[in-house]
């Protein structure tokens, strides 16, 4: 094609996003955890798993950061290699979800017909499903490698953005300006990604960031109740749980820490999407 | 001379309400079978209060709905569903012209894009589409520094040039003007209607014109129908159609516009129609405007009154039409 | 010499926006007499709409008010909310343009229009509210009053249910109605009606009518003395005759000539055109405000300072410095 650059790289769009502080500082925070964890072979202070048994559990020091667990192993090392996973199955799970959500959201909205009821009835199907019970039943059955977290996760993610995007899609596609696209033999799916689709970035922005976040979250609650990834890798979630028991005795720091980077990364994410709803609508903020 | 657009027993329902099955459904007979034609670089302006059909049939000459019976024939193409034509093909002949320059324009798309669109999918100016753009958007009056900006950065009447812009890149034959001038202010309005006379005198645009502001279709058009109900009540040229209406509600209609000129709108008598338009879904028999004429008979309850010419290329849909000299 | 039923002076309304403060109104000045209809047109943004909203107390918080509305000799502006409601309705009424709005979808139009008589008539018996209602609908030509009373709003037409906010409108007598596009949703030929009606229903109420549109041909037919607005403030203001057949200011005359005339066609005419947009509120020009499109503005006299109202008759004032001369010019 020969048009010329999209809307979301004009020049505009990132004074727009930076003026948003919280979502500046969301992306800077976020940006510094993802160094962190995906650089651990470099940055992190001990090597993987490296246990000091004489040395046991220890409150944060010079030595140890964020202190050491019952093994002698750094805290602090420990989080950035859970991270990887922890992050990796937020932002995989959100991509996933949201581009299949978004699609067959768009598809049914602008469609409409039986397909669209039918998208409709399968995304109630979900809301009604216990998600973690499910989870649980379908990760005994497939086995808890990040693969499989990951799609039943998504699967169970898309439904939420399908339906909000269904129901923004039913009322754009009233819009004169869809109808105008029709009117110059603009095709459907034309018309979907290139007058619907970009319409809907800020409700796709935060949806995406919704998403990072409940499945950060999700992973989370598997790996507390034992679902999630397995031993030897760790996540945050899998962290929070092996440390649960020491609520209430010295050792609670080991609590601590993996559950204020999830909500850390969590919140990042959300402010990350506030500000991209913003700065994605070339209007500006209006006041 | 030869028509530029003939449209031949066009009918359109709307199916509303019912159940999942189709059940209990009731249709709305938006267009009932409209015939006109109009002459290439001519403009033929259709009024009518809400809901006589008139954007319907607008549309289905646009290919925005489909006609469901009668034919569209722009030059000696066959454009509706019937007709065989790829629809691409018709959009290159005939374009619409939207009501609402705010809603009708995509807020994330620069002019530039927008613009550049039609070309696009049509395959046209390749290699020289900036230039094209460019061309378009002198041919409606603005500058090239419009093409990097937004729509929202500019105003109603500017917008609606861009609306123009936009129908007119694929070079079509026949504009359906939709009520184009209707969400604009006044003194914005003369200047689009300036530039559309313009347009249709260098390119040879026919127009049908949509409108119901009676005297923005008296100033640029050569033939008025007047529709009522679904139905075209009424055509003529302008002139005659102002100064001797021979149906009722013509009558009405033409003389409740309101005129800017205090003496003379306070001094005339009105015709003040009693009642409302009644429902497109269960139109009266015989004649629809009936049940608010003062004339109404016993015919008109039986017989619907067909359209025909009563000289002068004036044609009446109605059994009792005024005669000549009575206005 | 009596007392106007509304002086506004020097109405000024403001607001905070990101391109800096925004003078939607900028010290209008004009007078009501009880019993007259002035008609107040000009397009949008001229800041009709927030004049009449000043006028009633409704703007938003955010609006800053400044200047003096008097009404029968009590000031509004900075009256508080609940003396303001009680002027509202019962003194002056307002019709708004869209009445299915304004109209509660749930409460049949009989209950809502008994409502609008209670609340300022608190003693009034069932039967008399109940006749009360009957009689204003019949005021308003509501075919049927007794059985319409019982029916809800979506059962009535457009036309009828503006006829329903006139006759909620005067059900306390009010002696100043506001009818802001009181007809612009509505097709002609019921637009005729629902005008005669409100005609009408003012002559036999004696209130007297603040009529804001755009639609000149509206004003044409129902106004005494038209004010035209213009930037945020009055440009021109004058008899009905005045306005429409000497117009003194070059935006008057301008605005009438770009109406395409009810008259024969002349093919291949063009309109007059005026060329170039309104200024925006947020940045209205030092001088007068129609300088930048005006075909008569000369350059060190018209965008100094804002040209003061000049009277070019004992009827009629406009605000630009070279009223005379144009005035001179056009008759020749």
């Amino acid at each position: 094609m020969t048009t010329s650059a999209p809307a979301t790289t004009r020049p505009g769009f990132l004074r727009r996003f930076l003026r948003h502080r919280l979502a500046a500082a969301g992306l800077i925070i976020l940006f510094v955890l993802l160094v962190a964890c995906f650089g651990a072979d470099w940055l992190a202070p001990f090597a993987r798993g490296h246990q000091d048994l004489a040395l046991g559990p220890t409150p944060p020091s010079g030595a140890h950061w964020l202190g050491t667990d019952e093994l002698g192993r750094d805290q602090l090392t420990e989080l950035m290699y859970a991270g990887r996973i922890s992050l990796a199955i937020g932002l995989a799970v959100a991509i996933l979800s949201t581009a299949v959500g978004t699609l067959l959201g768009a598809v049914a909205g602008y469609l409409g017909g039986i397909g669209s009821e039918a998208i409709l009835r399968l995304t109630d199907l979900f809301l009604i499903v216990p998600g973690i019970a499910v989870l649980a039943l379908a990760l005994q059955a497939f086995g808890s490698s990040m693969i499989t977290i990951v799609l039943v996760l998504a699967a169970l993610g898309w439904t939420y953005i399908a339906r909000v995007v269904r129901g923004q899609v039913l009322s754009l596609r009233e819009r004169e300006f869809v109808e105008a696209a029709r009117g110059i033999g603009a095709s459907g799916a034309r018309i979907i990604f290139r007058h619907l689709l970009p319409n809907l970035a800020g409700v796709i922005a935060v949806g995406i960031s919704l998403s990072v976040a409940a499945a950060i979250i999700a992973e989370s609650t598997l790996s507390y109740l034992g679902y999630g990834v397995q031993p030897p890798q760790t996540s945050w979630g899998s962290l929070l749980s092996q440390a649960a028991g020491y609520l209430g005795t010295p050792q609670a720091y080991l609590l601590y820490t993996p559950g204020l980077l999830i909500l850390v990364a969590v919140l990042c994410v959300n402010f990350i999407g506030d500000g991209l709803r913003d700065a994605l609508d070339p209007r500006g903020r209006q006041l | 001379m030869s028509s530029a657009l003939t449209i031949t027993d066009v009918t359109k329902h709307y199916r509303i309400g019912g159940g999942l099955f189709g059940r209990g459904h009731q249709s709305v007979q938006a267009v009932n079978r409209v015939s006109l034609s109009v002459p290439a670089a001519q403009t033929y302006g259709l009024v009518g209060e809400t809901g006589c059909g008139k954007s319907s049939l607008g549309r289905c000459v646009a290919r925005l709905a489909d006609p469901d019976q009668g034919r569209v024939l722009v030059g000696d193409t066959d454009v509706g569903p019937a007709g065989g034509v790829p629809l691409r093909t018709v959009r290159r002949l005939v374009q619409l012209v939207f009501q609402d320059p705010y809603a009708s324009l995509n807020p994330r798309l620069t002019v530039e894009q927008m613009l550049t669109e039609p070309l696009v999918i049509h395959g046209l100016h390749a290699g020289r589409r900036r230039e094209r753009v460019r061309d378009l958007l002198a041919m409606v009056g603005l500058g090239a520094s419009a093409a990097d900006r937004f729509p929202h950065e500019f105003s109603g009447g500017q917008r609606q040039r861009l609306g123009i812009a936009r129908a007119l890149a694929v070079e079509p034959q026949v504009l359906v003007l939709d009520e184009p001038v209707s969400a604009l202010d006044v003194s914005v309005r003369a200047g689009v209607l300036n530039l559309l006379a313009d347009l249709q005198d260098e390119f040879g645009l026919t127009y049908l014109f949509i409108a119901h502001d009676l005297s923005v279709v008296r100033h640029s058009s050569a033939t008025v129908g007047v529709m009522y109900l679904g139905g075209v009540v009424e055509e003529a040229p302008t002139d005659l159609l102002f100064e001797a209406p021979r149906h009722p509600y013509t009558q009405a209609l033409l003389s409740a516009v309101p005129l800017a000129d205090p003496r003379r709108e306070r001094a005339r008598e009105r015709i003040v129609l009693t009642g409302d338009v009644p429902s497109p879904v269960d139109p009266p028999s015989g004649c629809r405007f009936r049940t608010r004429c003062w004339k109404a008979t016993e015919i008109c309850t039986t017989e619907p009154p067909l359209l025909l010419e009563v000289g002068d290329g004036q044609r009446v849909a109605c059994h009792h039409p005024a005669v000549r000299g009575e206005n | 010499m009596n007392e106007p039923l509304l002086e506004v002076t020097d109405l000024r309304v403001d607001y905070k926006t990101h391109a800096g403060p925004a003078h939607v109104v900028d010290g209008l000045s004009f007078r009501v007499e009880p019993g007259e209809t002035l008609g107040i047109v000009g397009e949008s943004g001229s800041g009709k709409t927030m004049t009449s909203m000043a006028i009633l107390g409704l703007l938003p918080r955010a609006a800053r008010v400044s200047g003096s509305v008097r009404f029968e000799g009590q000031e509004l502006v900075g009256l508080s909310d609940r003396r303001l409601r009680d002027i509202r309705g019962r003194r002056i009424a307002m019709v708004f343009q869209d009445a299915l709005a304004a109209l509660n979808p749930v409460m049949t139009v009989g209950d809502q229009l008994t409502e609008a008589i209670r609340v300022h008539r608190r003693q009034a018996t069932r039967r008399e509210l109940t006749t009360r209602a009957t009689e204003l609908l019949e005021l308003v030509g509501i075919p049927s009053p007794v059985r319409r009373l019982a029916q809800f709003p979506h059962e009535f037409s457009g036309g009828m249910r503006q006829r329903v906010m006139i006759a909620m409108s005067i059900a306390n007598e009010p002696r100043l109605i506001i009818a802001d596009e009181p007809t612009t949703a509505l097709d002609v030929t019921v637009q005729a009606q629902v005008l005669d009606v409100l005609g009408d229903v003012q002559r036999r109420t004696g209130a007297a009518l603040l009529l804001i549109t755009h639609d000149l041909g509206v004003v044409a037919g129902l106004a005494d003395r038209v004010l035209v607005m213009y930037g945020g403030d009055q440009i021109e203001q004058g008899g009905v005759e005045d306005i429409f057949y000497t117009p003194a200011h070059p935006y008057t005359s301008g605005l009438l000539a770009s109406l395409p005339a009810m008259q024969r066609r002349v093919p291949g005419a063009r309109l007059h055109q005026i060329a170039g947009q309104p200024p925006a509120p947020t940045a209205l020009p030092p001088g007068c405000r129609f300088a930048e499109r005006c075909p008569h503005a000369e350059p060190g006299r018209c965008d100094r300072a804002k040209p003061e109202p000049v009277a070019v008759s004992a009827t009629q004032k406009a605000r630009c410095v070279r009223a005379g001369e144009i005035a001179a010019e056009v008759t020749r």
